[in-house]
């Protein structure tokens, strides 16, 4: 059984919780063990605007953490697989930012040699558990339902950083969607950044690239949109909403979480993964699955 | 005579100490919202709302509440196992003595109709509750003092709180252990109580406490027979037993008892049992007296909050009822520092050298604040930007042993923040993004008008550029580029394709990109190349990045595009940081 170090970072248990229980749901499902850390803290996104300093030491502590252990990480939230994977990469080249790092890391009883390493979630479906094996778990498919895979920026690039995927073709998601049954449309702004880094910050704007790529979506004839990400689902999910994305035919492009749409099709019930009933809920998506 | 006057003293001080701290709750806020109310409105919408509960089914709610986070404590267990066995301890050994044995008259006689503090179970009980609060103080001492428990900060406060209880405490073992082996104490209750005043009855029953019970005779004893015993039990039957059991059941007492029997006479003489019976009973007093002034005060405010956040929420609840709870939380702090120890933001205080990042140190900060106590200007700056950078992961909320909700305070106090004019650099940052979500509190204007505010700020005001105070980082692997890729300095290899622009999402929203951002991303590139380094950090454009990275991702120079952005803004938020200073 392969065991990771899980990092949920601070959106997640806040506010999407249901995301963790599917993860954890279909994880479980397929052999993977994973481990709580409670020394786990921000991973330094939010600060790197102001301060480099301060979000390489942050997103550093929980490196070490998960290296004490002598576990992989294995992340939830794209911004925060991105910026755990940026400060290893500034940590490993930057003689100055390694030194520093080494001296508040000493003060804890820590240490970081950059031997393991950080994974999200999708990856290791696809590389780690390996696609036979999801598709060895899905025990009712997906039929007609079409998805728009979301890939969320923070993990296809920088891709030299990121190494998640190919930045310009990724196939993880797609493949990943597709091994449910469901059919993963292509849309023109699949590359496209949801809006949320600037939600605060341009709330015009960051809501203005969230309609387009919903309606964009919605025009490829996608059921639901496909996200691994909390920001990102967030921001077709409650802020979207909220702030009403609908094509002017008061049609919306719902947002599924991975984990929620794999676990379905694996059998898991829709409490199980966290989908509550509602308009937005997964009651809808029930009536894609084949018996 | 002392005993009186203390007592109604201290419950007069008492009464009104707590009916301060509550009119306090009403009459003060913590700035989370601009609504005002008058504090007996608040009052009258407190009542309102209490009653309310009591008398719908939320009522079952409150009683689950009560029995496992106000009796059980089960907040405490979840954090820490023996931090609970402690509070457990000095809570629950202080309750029961206080019912039990300061209010025996009161509570316990009522109850039980045989009560006498001397006989069983309460002559044992009573010992035992002590000793079971001086381990909790013992534990307590350890966690602080030996154990070292991070995040958990040891003020004067807490020193009294663990200094009036083991005085209570010990004062009271010592003095019943005193109490055991006072002559004076003997001869007062044979004079009561003695149902003889046959001088050699009265021998016989004193040879027999002597014997049994300790008591320290000044007498010279000479033959002390078992016919003598025999006949003292007789009389000690008739006359005591119905109010004694055996000194041996106050095991602590009897203890001292026999340790202090060498000098037992001379501190009989010397007045020790009155003097033990003084620092007693004054010592309670003061404790109660001072309880609503000082940590103390949290048995009353702690459960009030749990209680409350129970069956409130910050959406449904009336926001008088929101502003009162507030303050009430901040009294409910025990500055535990449970929150401290899981926020998320450690790191972050660490590195910006800003205690006030962490929860606890702002709680305190903000009771100083809402109590209208004097915090300079920096430190009231520090304890804004430390709510500010709070990245909003709730623990501090799920983990608080007091069932505070400490993210409705930090959302509270950063809308506001924004709505009256902050307009720090770090408002142009993830850390905003919490306040913004639907059901975040603050409003979509006053949130542009702050951002708007700070980007202002941070532009460039143009004019020739002048030296960079702080040198950019930009510049300092210049000569080790090649072959370090880190190197923001990358820029040198842009040749003004403009692929960065043309793949923008950000350009690409605006009609007129260039009056909303300034400059496009390949002109800042082309600025750094020219040297102006203060036009291209003060530019609009490297605040409105998504951090999407296509620009950096398509660039065929393979420009750190994005990177270079940030940089710029760490600068540029330096820079004006500097300036404010």
């Amino acid at each position: 059984m392969k065991k990771y170090a899980l990092f949920l970072g601070c959106n997640i248990p806040a506010r999407v919780p249901q995301y963790e229980k599917a993860a954890r749901a279909v994880l479980d499902r397929l052999g993977i063990e994973l481990v709580d850390f409670r020394r786990f803290k921000c991973c330094g996104y939010p600060i790197q605007n102001v301060d480099r300093e301060a979000y390489v030491l942050s997103a550093a502590g929980n490196l070490a953490v998960a290296e004490e252990a002598g576990l992989d990480m294995l992340v939830l939230c794209k911004c925060c697989y991105g910026s755990l994977r940026k400060a290893r990469y500034l940590i490993e080249r930057d003689e100055k930012l390694r030194r520093l790092v080494d001296r508040s890391l000493q003060g804890r009883g820590l240490r970081y040699s950059g031997r393991y390493e950080v994974k999200h979630f999708l990856s290791v479906l696809y590389h780690d558990v390996g696609l036979d094996a999801v598709r060895a778990g899905i025990t009712r498919r997906f039929q007609d339902l079409r998805i728009a895979a979301q890939y969320g920026c923070h993990a296809l690039r920088p891709s030299e950083i990121t190494r998640f995927d190919d930045p310009i073709r990724p196939r993880i998601l797609d493949e990943l969607v597709e091994a449910t049954g469901a059919v993963s449309v292509d849309w023109p702004m699949k590359l496209e950044c949801c809006g949320a880094p600037l939600l605060g910050v341009n709330d015009q704007v960051s809501l203005e690239l969230t309609r387009k790529k919903a309606a964009d979506g919605k025009r490829a004839g996608a059921h639901y949109l496909c996200t691994a990400c909390p920001y990102c689902h967030q921001q077709f999910d409650s802020v979207g909403r909220a702030s009403d994305l609908s094509d002017g035919e008061g049609q919306t492009l719902s947002p599924i979480l991975y984990p929620q749409l794999l676990g379905l099709s694996m059998g898991l019930g829709e409490a199980a993964v966290g989908l509550e009933t509602g308009p937005n809920g997964g009651s809808n998506l029930l009536s894609f699955l084949s018996t | 005579m002392l005993f009186h006057v203390s007592l109604y003293a201290s419950l007069l001080v008492f009464i009104a100490g707590c009916a301060y701290k509550i009119y306090g709750w009403f009459a003060r806020k913590v700035d989370t919202s601009d609504v005002e109310f008058s504090a007996s409105r608040r009052f009258v919408l407190a009542l309102g709302g209490m009653l309310g509960t009591l008398f719908s089914p939320r009522v079952l709610v409150l009683f689950k509440v009560f029995l496992l986070d106000v009796i059980l404590q089960r907040r405490i267990l979840k954090e820490d196992v023996l931090r609970w066995v402690m509070h457990m301890c000095i809570y629950g050994g202080f309750m029961l003595l206080l019912l039990m044995h300061a209010l025996g008259s009161l509570v316990t006689a009522n109850l039980f109709e045989e009560y006498a503090s001397t006989l069983n179970p309460y002559f044992f009980l009573r010992d035992f509750f002590g000793i079971v609060v001086l381990v909790g103080v013992a534990i307590a001492v350890y966690r602080r003092f030996i154990l070292g428990v991070p995040r958990l900060s040891t003020g004067p406060m807490d020193v009294y709180a663990l200094v009036i209880l083991a005085l209570i405490m010990l004062s009271g073992v010592l003095l019943e252990g005193v109490k055991m082996t006072s002559y004076s104490a003997y001869d007062r209750m044979v004079q009561e109580y003695a149902d003889t005043d046959d001088p050699a009855e009265l021998k016989a029953l004193e040879a027999y406490w002597v014997h049994t019970f300790g008591i320290v005779s000044p007498k010279p004893m000479d033959s002390v027979d078992s016919d003598l015993l025999e006949q003292g039990r007789d009389l000690h039957e008739m006359s005591c037993m119905a109010c004694h059991d055996a000194p041996g059941w106050a095991f602590s007492g009897y203890l001292v008892a026999k340790a202090v029997r060498p000098m037992a006479l001379f501190l009989d003489g010397a007045g020790f049992p009155d003097i033990l019976w003084y620092i007693h009973f004054l010592s309670c007093f003061f404790g109660l007296a001072y309880l609503p002034f000082s940590k103390m005060f949290h048995i009353i405010a702690t459960p009030c909050s749990l209680l409350a956040n129970a069956v409130m929420d910050s959406e449904r609840s009336h926001p008088a009822n929101v502003l009162t709870r507030q303050v009430m939380e901040l009294d409910a702090c025990t500055r535990c520092g449970t929150c401290s120890l899981r926020c998320s933001a450690v790191p972050m205080a660490e590195a910006t050298e800003n205690r006030y990042l962490l929860p606890a140190e702002k709680m305190a900060a903000l009771k100083d604040l809402v109590s209208g106590r004097k915090v300079s200007d920096r430190a009231r700056e520090a304890v804004m930007e430390g709510v500010y950078l709070c990245t909003n992961c709730d623990r501090c909320t799920v983990v608080c042993p007091s069932g505070i909700n400490l993210r409705e305070l930090w959302l509270g106090v950063k809308s506001r923040l924004l709505e009256t004019g902050y307009s720090r650099p770090f408002i142009l940052s993830p850390f905003s993004y919490a306040v913004s979500l639907p059901g975040g509190v603050s409003g979509e204007g006053a949130r542009s008008r702050a951002t708007d505010r700070a980007k202002e700020a941070l532009r460039h005001e143009g004019g020739p550029p002048g030296p960079v105070s702080t040198p950019l980082r930009l510049g300092e692997d210049r000569g080790a580029d090649a072959l370090n890729p880190v190197a923001a300095s990358s820029f040198t290899y842009c040749f003004g394709c403009q692929a960065c622009t043309a793949s923008c999402p950000v350009v690409a929203a605006y009609d007129r990109p260039e009056e909303a951002l300034d400059l496009l991303p390949h002109q800042i590139m082309c600025s750094l190349a020219l040297g102006l380094v203060e036009t291209a950090a003060g530019s609009r454009m490297i605040w409105d990045c998504l951090t999407c990275y296509k620009c950096q991702e398509y660039c065929p120079q393979l420009v750190r595009i994005a990177d270079i952005f940030f940089e710029l803004k760490n600068l540029a938020a330096r820079e004006l940081e500097a300036k404010a200073v």
